[in-house]
């Protein structure tokens, strides 16, 4: 274990514990993207590039700003404090129940790895646009289906 | 000789490393990443402090006064002056911010901006962090600056803020798409998202004397330009610097913010400029190379900034010359006629290469994007709306 994944790892939870418990909801709302960028960090340090580079373009500059503007423009009450909610901890406890559960019964790998080559993004592309095309191909029409919704939710309606 | 200009820097750090022979791997490797990021804010910052008087006595001669003179020879002392006055401003928060949002926005805002410094190629041999994917870094880097800017907004608790923070927001968010879906044409004929790459691809001449850069072909200009003006969105610049305004929201976002936090702001939007055009350099105008064969003497760093110059030059001069746009005209133009050009160079770099990348593609690409061009324009003709204009929720 090196320094570097316990320093990341520290962060990544402390930032989760902070999401879960701070009592206004827009500090765990941006703690939840320090937690994201904590996640990237564990990309990169797994040598994934490219896909640490995605989880922060996606999580920190879509998700997370997805979060705080509908936070923003659901909630009347940002401020207050909400009371705790047991419901919340039932679910917390049935997924890490159900993870760790899952854990468990994984029988262990009894190859090594085998060893992996520099992944680049070149790579990348190429199997993207090869062997998965047909999902991809899927992916961007169920994008463009939301977007021409999000177009007709906002449409003028002609009077 | 001018092998050695040319690697001067490069073979500066070699040297200053040198000392550390013998030191553990690590600490060379933390070392070589110090050396970087200190020469890098050393020119960055210098340039911003030369940026801030230079502009404003380029928009004096625009607007036919003199702009500052006093401080120091031709006003050249300005920034030292201004520094030093944001420094010993009171700084203050208002009682009822976010004191921690309120903080920590400047920082991020401005941590972002250098960030996205590192991944460019300033000349031969000398990108300061070479990344695989450093396109999408610098774009995964950008996309920070949102949540930056909604934290100032939000933490200050200022309606005020909170608006101009929603408009920078709505206007960064939609020409973060135009911006890099020009990106998309190069990264296709490179066939790599490494900027040293690009810049590679770029070298050598056409016919002997035309370089090869791409903003020399249909597609390339195309790009280049729709990527200049969201570079000019993105940083906020005048054409289209709603986000702020005395008389609608004050400062936008940065209302609440004074001294040393301003003036971080203020650090970040220049840096953050130099970056978008440092990247439209690297992506379209060839980088560090020489536009003609016999100045390929003039070390590579000094062409790289020549250009950063123009471009910079540029900004000042539409700043200078251009009214502002509405939040409504910005929204129209991005989705309306950026986002349709951008996918139509996509085509026509597409076309360009397989109709041979030579005199051929360039007439094919040539048409496809007159044609998309002048169909836009006519579909998009809005002279007629002029008449009639419906305030929906003011009446």
């Amino acid at each position: 274990m090196s320094a570097a994944f316990v320093i990341i790892s520290i962060l990544t939870l402390a930032a989760a514990l902070a999401a879960a418990t701070l009592p206004k909801l827009m500090h765990a709302a941006l703690s939840f993207a320090v937690a994201f960028v904590g996640l990237a960090a564990f990309f990169f340090l797994l040598g994934a590039e490219f896909v640490g580079l995605v989880q922060i373009f996606v999580y920190i500059g879509a998700v997370a700003v997805l979060i705080v503007f509908t936070i923003l423009l659901t909630r009347r009450d940002v401020e207050k404090d909400r009371g705790f909610n047991w419901s919340g901890v039932v679910v917390a406890i049935a997924v890490f129940g159900g993870l760790i559960w899952a854990i468990f019964k994984t029988q262990s790998l009894s190859v090594a790895a085998p060893g992996m080559s520099v992944l680049t993004v070149k790579h990348i592309g190429e199997v993207l646009m090869t062997g998965y095309v047909w999902p991809l191909l899927c992916v961007g029409l169920l994008l463009t289906a939301a977007l021409v919704g999000a177009l007709i939710l906002v449409m003028e309606e002609k009077r | 000789m001018s092998v050695a200009i040319d690697q001067i820097f490069v073979n500066g750090k070699r040297w200053l490393l040198s000392w550390l022979a013998g030191a553990p791997d690590w600490l060379v490797q933390v070392a070589s990443s110090l050396i970087n990021i200190f020469a890098l804010l050393a020119v960055f910052l210098t340039l911003f402090a030369l940026m801030s008087v230079l502009e404003r006595k380029i928009l004096g001669r625009i607007q036919n006064r003199y702009g500052p003179n006093r401080v120091g020879p031709f006003g050249l002392l300005q920034p030292i002056a201004d520094g030093i006055k944001m420094l010993i401003k009171e700084d203050i928060v208002p009682v009822r911010a976010d004191k921690i949002v309120h903080f920590l926005a400047p920082v991020l805002i401005a941590a972002t901006a250098i960030l996205a410094l590192g991944i460019i190629p300033y000349g031969r041999n000398m990108t300061p962090f070479t990344i695989d994917g450093g396109i999408l870094f610098f774009f995964a880097v950008g996309s920070t600056t949102e949540l930056a800017v909604f934290m100032a907004g939000w933490g200050s608790n200022n309606k005020f803020s909170m608006l101009g923070a929603m408009r920078a927001i709505a206007q960064m968010i939609s020409y973060e798409l135009p911006l890099i879906i020009t990106v998309l044409p190069v990264v296709m004929i490179v066939g790599s998202l490494a900027p040293d790459t690009i810049v590679a691809a770029q070298d050598g001449y056409a016919f002997g004397v035309v370089p090869r850069w791409f903003v020399l072909t249909p597609w390339g200009a195309a790009a280049f330009l729709l990527f200049f003006v969201s570079g000019l969105v993105e940083s906020n610049r005048t054409p289209f610097d709603v986000p702020e305004g005395e008389s609608e929201i004050v400062a936008g976002h940065m209302t609440e913010y004074s001294g040393f936090k301003y003036a971080t702001f203020f650090m970040a939007e220049y840096i953050g400029m130099f970056a978008i055009t440092g990247l439209a350099i690297t992506l379209f105008l060839g980088g560090w190379h020489a536009p003609v064969r016999a100045l390929e003497f003039v070390p590579s760093y000094i062409w790289f900034f020549a250009k950063l110059g123009a471009l910079l030059f540029v900004y000042i001069w539409l700043r200078g010359t251009l009214p502002r746009t509405r939040v409504d005209q910005i929204m129209n133009f991005a989705w309306k006629f950026m986002l349709p050009m951008a996918f139509t160079c996509m085509v026509a770099a597409a076309v360009w290469h397989y109709a041979g990348r030579g005199l051929r593609g360039w007439l094919w690409s040539f048409v496809v994007i007159a044609v998309a061009y002048t169909a836009l324009s006519i579909i998009l003709d809005t002279r007629k709306k002029f008449a009639s204009r419906t305030y929906r929720f003011a009446e």
